[in-house]
């Protein structure tokens, strides 16, 4: 008996990202969702352009590659095009919580009836390590050589935090894949934004606080912990926004 | 009917359902047509964040393989650019208008043909074309239109419909039809794969320089076919013509006004038309130059169109050009003052 087979949501193609980058686990339980939901057939993707603009390739459903921060504009032309399509977009920091900021916010003051998946590994992966609007205060990248300075080079964005003030989106939660309690609990979240996206709910985004160890210069196990030290204190994982529980509660 | 209210009905009579904008003058009008009717006939209107997501919102709609559009006016286009290189790249058909005013930066609000660079060369990086239709009335901003949808889809490209504020403005008796709409293959469209077919792929991204390089040519090829079967335009009084005027859209119909005071006077000027400024009536326009002494290029701009006569004719004849700009229109009499000119010059 089979009990652990790769999801029929993704192709067979051999992934590229890094060793050790949790992008894999990621692809992974989107496809598991979708598996579990019966809705491969009638979901489209959106790829973003960053580490994972290759996504296209891995995943089964039918998929877009969107300009860079733009995914949220296209999956709204998706999902008014066939509301009863599934359509989700996979985005890191810099084009989700930098150049894409308006689409993003725009999609959930809309909320738009999507699902975004936001990988937040705090760098430009793809380019090379640059300073994101996640990175860290003091945090060492390629354009903040010296440390984030957030006097000459600002602050980090908390998206969801952000978004939560928003009485158009859905549901907000971030989550992380850094330890197999976290991965379980990335799982459920991202399983109940596409569920709740087939049920109408409207604009759903899971953030997943994720890792870059080759441009954190770090090993793959450093870097697991390094989210517990120093990314979870400043990206508090859980609910930020739940409008149908809340509602439910009153 | 306005000219901005024919292009969103006559959208609507060709199937479009789904419309994305992002108000800017003056081209206003289409976008409040829109939020009045489609709501009514189970369409789309969606005021977007920007020019940049609106463009963005049409490339998802365009691959799903349904009709849409969005329109704007000259600096609304410049932000569009990015999306119209994706719709290039990924081979996406969609109907894009540009209701022109004057430029560059934020410019007036005035009428004005200043972005035939833009549109004919510049809509964006890499090596690609859109199909430029220009209108020169009401009627035709209604046929264009339902012709652009047409085009878009029969070669997988991007239409732009390039109008100019006094299009947009100007109120003309029309008659709207509901065409007959062509099914085109759409089976590259992401439409869910129902588990039943591989996955489709809307991608602009190659990596492999064989691979993008071979897409370019194949795209070219495609481009070739549309200069060889689409090219339109009209021929006013050109049997006899020796002088010619090359002129588009408004700038067209103040250059007949010209032409027909001229000819009273007995001078035999004609006018060629393009109507669709990409493909560029090369052949028409090169064919006249063995007729006529001169050619005048008429343009709301510095001289943008006169480039494409003077390479038509591989320069064997004078070309030269009347114009205004800033959201000024020639005059018939400033036209008929350089036909005098050269008519007067050529011994008459």
């Amino acid at each position: 008996m089979i009990v652990f087979d790769k999801p029929k949501s993704l192709t067979d193609a051999p992934l590229h990202y890094c060793p050790g980058c949790t992008h894999g686990i990621i692809h992974r339980l989107v496809a598991e969702a979708m598996d579990e939901l019966g809705i491969e057939g009638q979901s489209i993707g959106v790829a973003p352009v960053g580490c994972a603009v290759m996504a296209y390739n891995y995943f089964a459903c039918d998929m877009v590659q969107a300009a860079h921060g733009r995914a949220p504009a296209v999956a709204t032309g998706l999902k008014r095009a066939d509301p009863s399509k599934i359509i989700f977009t996979y985005q890191g920091d810099g084009d989700l919580a930098s150049i894409g900021t308006a689409e993003t916010v725009h999609a959930a003051a809309r909320n738009e009836n999507i699902t975004i998946i936001f990988v937040n590994n705090a760098i430009y992966g793809m380019t090379g390590g640059q300073m994101a609007p996640t990175s860290l205060p003091g945090q060492v990248t390629q354009t903040s050589p010296y440390g984030r300075d957030t006097a000459t080079q600002g602050f980090p964005i908390r998206m969801c935090e952000m978004l939560a003030q928003l009485d158009g989106a859905s549901y907000l939660e971030r989550v992380a894949v850094n330890n197999v309690k976290n991965v379980k609990n990335a799982k459920k979240a991202i399983k109940k934004a596409f569920q709740n996206q087939i049920e109408g709910k409207g604009f759903s985004l899971i953030e997943v606080v994720s890792t870059c160890p080759t441009n954190w210069g770090m090993t793959p196990e450093k870097a697991l912990e390094w989210v517990d030290e120093k990314m979870i204190p400043y990206y508090p994982l859980g609910v930020y926004k739940d409008k149908y529980a809340e509602e439910a509660a009153k | 009917m306005k000219g901005n209210e024919a292009i969103a009905e006559a959208a609507i009579l060709a199937g479009c359902r789904h419309y994305f904008g992002y108000p800017i003058t003056p081209q206003t009008e289409v976008a409040a047509y829109m939020a009045k009717r489609m709501p009514k006939i189970g369409g789309t209107f969606l005021q977007a964040e920007s020019e940049v997501a609106a463009i963005n919102m049409v490339i998802g709609v365009a691959s799903t393989g349904k009709r849409c559009m969005t329109s704007s006016s000259s600096p609304g286009i410049s932000l569009k650019c990015e999306g119209l290189s994706y719709l290039a790249g990924c081979d996406l058909p969609a109907l894009v208008v540009n209701v022109e005013r004057g430029g560059p930066g934020l410019g007036g609000i005035q009428p004005s043909q200043s972005d035939y660079f833009q549109a004919t060369r510049g809509s964006g990086h890499g090596d690609f074309r859109m199909i430029v239709l220009a209108p020169a009335s009401v009627q035709e901003m209604a046929d264009l239109t339902v012709k652009g949808f047409d085009l878009a889809e029969k070669y997988r490209v991007t239409t732009m419909l390039l109008a100019d504020g006094t299009m947009g403005q100007m109120m003309e008796p029309v008659s709207l039809e509901a065409p007959a709409v062509t099914e085109y293959d759409k089976s590259w469209a992401v439409t869910g794969t129902n588990c039943e077919r591989k996955h489709n792929i809307i991608n602009s991204l190659s990596l492999i320089p064989e691979e993008l390089e071979q897409q370019n040519i194949e795209r070219f090829e495609r481009y070739a076919k549309i200069e060889e079967n689409e090219t339109m335009y009209e021929e006013f009084m050109m049997e006899d013509a020796e002088i010619a005027i090359v002129a588009f859209g408004v700038a067209a119909r103040i250059s007949k006004n010209a032409i027909l005071a001229a000819r009273e006077k007995g001078i035999k000027v004609g006018l060629i038309r393009p109507i669709t400024l990409w493909p560029f009536p090369k052949a028409p326009i090169a064919k006249a130059a063995a007729q006529v002494k001169e050619f005048i290029s008429v343009e709301m701009n510095m001289g943008q169109m006169i480039e494409d006569v003077k390479l038509a004719i591989g320069c064997s004849r004078p070309v030269s050009l009347v114009n205004r700009v800033g959201g000024m229109i020639p005059s018939p009499e400033q036209v008929l003052a350089r036909i005098e000119e050269i008519a007067g010059g050529n011994g008459k």
